[in-house]
């Protein structure tokens, strides 16, 4: 519970953060000297400036934004993905199961590191490629998790009693399974988008992440890495809210997970 | 041995602490059972049977409490530091539960788990506690005792499992046996087999509690039946008595919901109308009121108090026809 | 005597069976073995046998759950078959099942209504809404529950309720033939009560045939006319109620009547107790001879060795027993019951 009320709080308050703050997120304020000011309130920098003086306050929740839109929306093509896989292999079984587990197997051995190296140099650093080939990643544990349940539910007497109404194999699935694997999706999918930020915050540690004027917490937390020793609010505002963001999320994802536990029993 | 009942429950409750605040299973139940005696209780789901009997022996799942004085041989079981139930249960009091595959371990042989059970005690030596095991196999008529030994729980039916789990209950030779539905999982077949088991076992003096909604079990081999609805028991009598003439509706109710071998082929079923109340439920008034064909408005105002007459008690301000209460019955609590 | 709308010959449906070892081959074992079966229209015909018997496969394969390994199946007089779609269609309309566990049968996540509603529109084809609507309302009441409970869910309802939503879910589109595969097994004794009265009651209404699956004699006895007796995958007898009651002719089924407890306690004493020796294989038949020798008290070595296949042995009577004319006279528990209660 507490859990929730700190994502809704963060989330409210990456979205009417930069409102709050007379500042942009790529003003430079040539007033200070030198640019990486620390947190003051008189000067409205209530967290401070990045080593070009750039406010970290209104950065930050950019940044926060930006971090959340790409786990949120790579978590959802890992979903789509992964649930229809999962359930449409766990549901068929025999043969058909095989082949495509077999294909997950296989993708799961690639090191996705180099895959994104490589797209990412092919095609651009762009924000649309970042959750593209998270997803594409992402997808895959989802499929596991999905065919697991979707394995154990065929064997369910409701779901022999929908084979004997005559329905077709992707009525059953989209009518029966999907649903009653939902709630395992949701508990995953809460738990994929702390794991989502992360990957993203490693890549952009790498410099691999989003471009320029774009920030995210994990380019903050690159480049405040750097200035450690010298300026270490810019490293502490930016580390700080992302640990709080992936407590909450992981709290909630195990809050919900114990949840349906409880109410499966 | 003291004289008195051999096991004697005074005034029962069993509550849980769930989310949703605390669940009554059991009110206020008082029973007996005489050395050598087999009672039967009988109800059905959510009757509060099994949390009866698994709330006095301390089995209960967490979140359960017993309340009362469940005293044995004259000692009282519920006193706090738990010392008088772990002398008595293993030992004189032995538990038997409804799903053999679960009260057996899969990764021991037969053989080592009825030893175990009188070699964890200190009762006897490997040599004597292997011996004591092949009698209890042959007490429940388990054939081939000699090569059931070195086997494993998955290699037997579920009836020998069965069988396995009341051999084990009865390797300290107790004076008490419970058993929670121990032929409800198994074959007709192999449920008379149980029945002969156990009715050795009486015959050898083992006083049995039969917890069970299986009336043709109960009629087979019962002494007594006390009859359970909604946490209470609603009413007590001799077996024979309690078939030909019952008192409470839902005891009749019960009787004439099950279909016979013997008797001519009725168009109907009697069944009882509605169904048995959620785990927990306690309005005022009676609780089988909603189902009773013999409702009063008394009966929806005042919860009727188990009343002792004789050797019957019954719970009940309409009791049937044929019993009656004589004056001066005094009411139990 | 019109042809029988269900038909079965000679069914045997297998699985693997457990390796005794890595190394030994892997044993297939006939769950179903040389069953025959039939089910005329509005008949009511009793399954019965204990775990492993082979009831549930049977059903299985009637509703073409199962590839039959042999034999055949038809449903008005046309061979079922599990790749002949048009068949298939035309045998889930008319042939529906209840099954054992009444929450478990129910989608969780669906209410009563959509359940129902599901079931009448894969049947009975797309409906207009109202008209739909209308139906599920009155198949509800039609098993006893009130038209309000369709928006309830499964964990909301008791065990008899969900049984009846798996009623109502399987008569909707009036079929010729309900299945129950040990439907009122796992309900409380006085529900149980209940629903076999509803059963009987629809199937007068609606003329109905009936295919009760079940190891609870007195329960079969009261539903069904004609009763099957079936022991590890094979039929063992086959008769009219009253006969398979009053004279069995297999010694599996005496020792199944036999078995069966009757609630009174003085009949109980009185009964002659036969007992029957225990089991001591996995629930294999033995490979040659009849499957129930090894625990048959009248079987000798020609049992042993020649299987006994089902033989007509009165009017409707059928049983599989080399020695069938050798049984005692029996004795049913009706006689020793002194006076009516």
């Amino acid at each position: 519970m507490a859990a929730l009320i700190a994502i809704v709080l963060l989330i409210i308050a990456a979205l009417v953060g930069p409102w709050l703050s007379p500042w942009q997120p790529d003003q430079v304020d040539w007033s200070l000297n030198p640019l990486a000011a620390p947190p003051s309130l008189a000067s409205a920098h209530w967290f401070g400036t990045d080593g070009n003086g750039r406010d970290l306050f209104v950065r930050v929740w950019h940044g926060t934004r930006v971090s959340l839109l790409v786990a949120l929306l790579a978590t959802a093509v890992s979903v789509v993905i992964g649930v229809a896989w999962g359930a449409t292999a766990g549901y068929l079984g025999g043969r058909t199961d095989g082949w495509m587990m077999r294909v997950v197997d296989v993708l799961y051995a690639l090191p996705y590191m180099f895959f994104v190296i490589i797209l990412t140099v092919v095609f651009g650093r762009s924000l649309w490629l970042m959750f593209l080939a998270i997803g594409a990643v992402g997808w895959l544990t989802m499929a596991r998790i999905v065919r697991g349940q979707a394995l154990a539910l065929r064997r369910r007497e409701f779901v022999t009693a929908a084979v004997t109404l005559g329905l077709p194999a992707h009525r059953i699935i989209s009518r029966h399974i999907v649903p009653n694997v939902l709630g395992t999706v949701i508990v995953y999918a809460t738990l994929t988008v702390p794991q989502v930020i992360l990957f993203e915050s490693f890549l952009s540690f790498l410099g691999l992440g989003v471009q320029e004027p774009l920030t995210s917490l994990g380019r903050l937390v690159a480049e405040g890495a750097l200035e450690m020793e010298t300026a270490p609010w810019q490293l502490l505002v930016p580390a700080s809210v992302l640990a709080l963001l992936l407590l909450a999320l992981n709290f909630l994802g195990d809050g919900l997970r114990d949840a349906l536990d409880a109410r499966q029993r | 041995m003291e004289p008195g009942p051999l096991f004697q429950i005074h005034d029962l409750a069993v509550d849980f602490a769930t989310p949703h605040g605390i669940v009554p299973a059991v009110h206020g139940v008082s029973l007996e059972v005489a050395r050598g005696e087999c009672l039967a209780v009988v109800g059905e789901s959510g009757a509060g049977k099994s949390q009866l009997f698994l709330g006095s022996l301390g089995l209960l799942a967490a979140g359960g409490v017993a309340r009362g004085s469940v005293r044995f041989d004259g000692r009282e079981l519920l006193a706090d530091d738990g010392e008088a139930r772990r002398e008595v249960l293993g030992t004189r009091v032995s538990f038997v539960f409804q799903d053999p595959m679960n009260a057996l371990t899969p990764h021991l042989t037969v053989g080592r788990q009825l030893a175990e059970v009188v070699l964890d005690r200190g009762l006897m030596g490997p040599d004597a506690a292997r011996a004591r095991s092949l009698e209890a196999l042959r007490a429940v008529r388990m054939p081939a005792p000699e090569s059931r030994m070195g086997q494993y729980p998955h290699e037997l039916s579920g009836g020998q499992r069965q069988r396995v789990a009341i051999a084990m209950a009865l390797m300290t030779d107790p004076d008490l046996l419970v058993a929670d539905e121990p032929t409800t999982a198994l074959d007709v077949t192999i449920q008379a087999q149980v029945i002969e088991v156990l009715r050795d076992a009486r015959d050898r003096g083992l006083a049995v509690v039969l917890v069970t909604h299986d009336l043709g079990v109960v009629a087979e081999i019962a002494d007594r039946v006390a009859v359970m609805y909604a946490g209470r028991i609603v009413e007590t009598a001799p077996v024979r008595e309690l078939f030909a003439s019952p008192a409470h509706p839902y005891s009749a109710g019960l009787l004439a919901s099950v279909p016979r071998l013997d008797a001519s082929r009725e168009l109907r079923l009697q069944g009882i109308e509605g169904q048995p109340p959620r785990a927990g439920a306690n309005d005022a008034g009676c609780a089988f009121a909603p189902r009773c064909p013999r409702t009063q408005p008394r009966c929806r105002q005042e919860r009727p108090a188990l009343r002792l007459a004789g050797n019957r008690s019954t719970a009940c301000h309409v009791p049937l026809a044929g019993y009656e209460a004589p004056a001066g019955a005094r009411g139990v609590p | 005597m019109s042809a029988p709308l269900l038909s079965v010959r000679g069914l045997r449906v297998g699985f693997p069976a457990r390796r005794t070892g890595l190394a030994s081959p892997r044993q297939w074992h006939a769950a179903v073995d040389s069953v025959d079966l039939d089910v005329a229209d509005g008949q009511a015909v009793g399954l019965v046998g204990e775990s492993g018997c082979g009831k549930s496969t049977l059903a299985r394969a009637i509703l073409a759950l199962e590839t039959p390994a042999a034999g055949r199946i038809e449903w008005r007089g046309k061979p079922v078959r599990r790749d002949d779609a048009a068949v298939l269609r035309g045998l889930r309309r008319e042939v529906q099942v209840v099954f054992q566990d009444p929450v478990g049968s129910l989608d969780p996540r669906m209410t009563v209504g959509e359940s129902v509603t599901e079931a009448l529109e894969a049947l009975a084809g797309r409906q207009a809404r109202d008209a739909a609507a209308a139906r599920v309302s009155a198949t509800l009441e039609e098993v006893g529950l009130d038209a309000s409970l369709a928006i309830r869910y499964p964990h909301e309802l008791s065990g008899g309720q969900c049984q009846r939503v798996a009623i109502a879910r399987a008569i909707v589109a009036r079929p010729k033939l309900l299945i129950c595969d040990e439907a009122v097994s796992a309900l409380d004794v006085s529900v149980q009560a209940q629903i076999v009265n509803l059963l009987a009651e629809l199937r007068a209404r609606h003329g109905m045939a009936l295919l009760f699956i079940s190891h609870n004699l007195a329960v079969v006895r009261h539903l069904c006319e004609d009763i099957l007796v079936m022991y590890l995958g094979r039929i063992v007898e086959r008769a009219p109620r009253e006969v398979v009651f009053a004279t069995p002719r297999h010694p599996y089924t005496r020792a199944l009547l036999a078995s069966v407890p009757i609630p009174d306690p003085t009949a109980a004493a009185a009964r002659p107790r036969e007992p029957l020796r225990a089991v001591t294989d996995t629930g294999l038949p033995p490979p040659t001879g009849c499957a129930f020798a090894p625990r048959c008290a009248a079987a000798d070595d020609f049992c042993r060795g020649s299987a006994p296949s089902l033989v007509e042995v009165g009017a409707g009577e059928f049983t599989a027993c080399h020695h069938w004319r050798a049984l005692g006279p029996w004795a049913s528990p009706g006689t020793v019951r002194s006076t009516a209660s």
